[in-house]
């Protein structure tokens, strides 16, 4: 049994309101989010959120340990921030999906815009489609996943977060390399697939990018 | 921030809801910014009569009747005018360019809103709501209209620096965003001869594409000149009377997003300003990739069915 809200006819506070009170649990469906903002944000229990439809910035930004699922496309910086749970975007994300996350697991079925998982602290980011650029821009922790393609400058100044892309990758950022895939490595892919419903994909298939360190100390080359 | 939001419609039978659905869009948009708005409408012929030329003339402050009467004395021709809220609408037969200059010697310091055949421009200071309620925005019809909602950044809150910047014969320009190198620009084209009304960044892109396509060039030519003259954030709507372009900088970082459906192509730059089109459901939706020109073209038989 699960209850429904409707954004068409309740106010969004309310229902945010309603989605944090203490001790929540069960199932919530969020009807006509209409591209509205801030649906679903700072969920604190172990409850699953469903929302039927478009959603605009922000969705279920710094959730933790909700199951969250938007039927449709989400706006600018969907779950960032989050610190656990799952957030599941069944169409595409717009820029800086992830944005921050440190913990968790972020599913964009579809293609995530610029800047996806920059700044990631700890989230990890599956992508079925392709991602655009700058994404992983200084992305410290956590792994991100691209089944498709990525755009310009991936993972520019990157530090420890490991990238796995199985497309074409059209440039790398400053300090960002391609690695040789270790088992654990195609160990640890295969499992973030699973995770993420796509366990048919073959990890052989993924190159893997992360930081080469070179920007980690002071360099007096660097300086002007 | 600021909002923008445009309609091109497809199938005659919307023309006559043109300008409820862009009301609609407007007023969602109003969050990102309201301390002034505009329109561009193509094809409202109360507004801009089939057959004949249209000027807007902003804040003007006289009878629409006297307005016509000089313009008419000035072209020797019959000059209609009526008031839309701050705006008064002139046309008459002949060239928009010929009614430009005649609007130009009667009144040298009026702000020129827009001029063409098929296009009326209403700008002013104001929450987009009340502007589009005072123009009767919602009664428009046409195939194609064009809306601004401006937080203004980097020039004075004025009708001047309000959007849309109309600039070329029944061209319209809105901008989400700063152009970085503006001043630079802005100061070449003066000295090739091209007269500002505004201090507005946002001017100086519209004087750069009007004079590109007076030049011979296409819209995607023209735009794609922009994208690698034009440093700074960008979304830029870009319409004439027959197309309807959409293009964004390098970093993409002001948003927008596309939708078409076989009735329409719609723009705005947030999903939920789309969120009440007739259709959106089964439209296709997706977010312009960036400094790639997206443009589309009215069909040659809708122009004729529409003159």
């Amino acid at each position: 049994m699960s209850t429904t809200f409707d954004l068409a006819t309740t106010p969004l506070r309310e229902v945010n309101a309603a989605l944090h009170v203490e001790g929540l649990a069960g199932e919530y469906v969020v009807e006509n989010p209409r591209g509205a903002h801030n649906v679903a944000v700072g969920l604190d229990a172990p409850v699953t959120v469903t929302i039927r439809g478009h959603v605009g910035y922000y969705a279920a930004g710094m959730n933790q340990r909700a199951d969250v699922t938007i039927e449709g496309n989400a706006g600018t910086g969907v779950a960032e921030n989050m610190m656990s749970g799952t957030v599941h975007v069944t169409g595409n994300a717009s820029q800086s999906a992830g944005a921050t996350g440190r913990g968790g697991l972020l599913v964009v079925d579809g293609d995530a815009a610029a800047r996806c998982g920059i700044s990631l602290k700890g989230l990890d980011i599956v992508v079925g489609g392709s991602i655009g650029h700058m994404s992983a821009f200084m992305a410290q922790r956590g792994r991100l996943v691209v089944r498709g393609d990525a755009g310009d400058a991936l993972g520019d100044s990157i530090y420890e977060a490991r990238l796995y892309v199985r497309g074409s990758v059209r440039s790398l950022g400053a300090d960002c390399v391609a690695k040789e895939m270790r088992p654990e490595h195609r160990e640890e892919l295969a499992g973030l697939l699973k995770a993420a419903c796509y366990e048919d994909d073959d990890p052989a298939d993924y190159t893997r990018y992360g930081s080469a360190r070179t920007l980690y100390h002071f360099h007096s080359d660097n300086t002007y | 921030m600021c909002g923008i939001v445009g309609l091109h419609l497809r199938n005659p039978e919307l023309h006559a809801r043109l300008g409820e659905l862009l009301t609609g869009m407007l007023c969602e948009m109003e969050d990102r910014g309201a301390d002034s708005a505009g329109i561009a409408v193509y094809g409202d012929d109360g507004w801009s009569p089939a057959g004949l030329a249209t000027i807007s003339l902003v804040d003007l402050a006289a009878p629409a009747a006297e307005v016509a009467a000089a313009l008419g004395a000035a072209l020797h021709t019959e000059v209609s005018a009526r008031a839309v809220g701050d705006v008064l609408l002139a046309s008459a037969a002949g060239t928009p360019e010929a009614l430009l200059a005649a609007a130009r010697a009667c009144y040298p310091h009026v702000l020129v809103g827009g001029f063409g055949n098929d296009v009326a421009v209403l700008k002013g200071v104001g929450s987009p709501r009340a502007l589009a309620q005072q123009w009767g925005l919602a009664e428009a019809t046409g195939w194609q209209g064009v809306g601004h909602t401006r937080m203004a950044t980097e020039s004075a809150v004025t009708s001047s620096g309000a959007h849309p910047y109309a600039v070329g014969p029944d061209q319209c320009l809105v901008h989400n965003g700063s152009f970085a190198n503006h001043a630079t620009i802005r100061r070449d084209l003066r000295a090739a001869g091209i007269e500002f009304d505004s201090e507005n960044d946002t001017e100086v892109g519209a004087r750069f594409v009007a004079r590109a396509l007076a030049a011979g060039a296409d819209v995607a030519t023209a735009l794609t000149d922009l994208t690698t003259t034009f440093d700074g954030f960008y979304t830029l709507l870009v319409s004439n009377r027959d197309s309807f372009a959409v293009v964004r900088d390098a970093i993409a970082c002001k948003p927008a997003v596309i939708a078409e459906t076989d009735d329409w192509v719609a723009m705005a730059s947030e999903y939920r300003a789309l969120a009440s089109l007739p259709g959106v459901e089964r439209a296709r939706i997706w977010e312009p990739e960036p400094e790639v020109v997206y443009a589309w073209t009215r069909s040659p038989q809708a122009a004729e069915v529409a003159a």
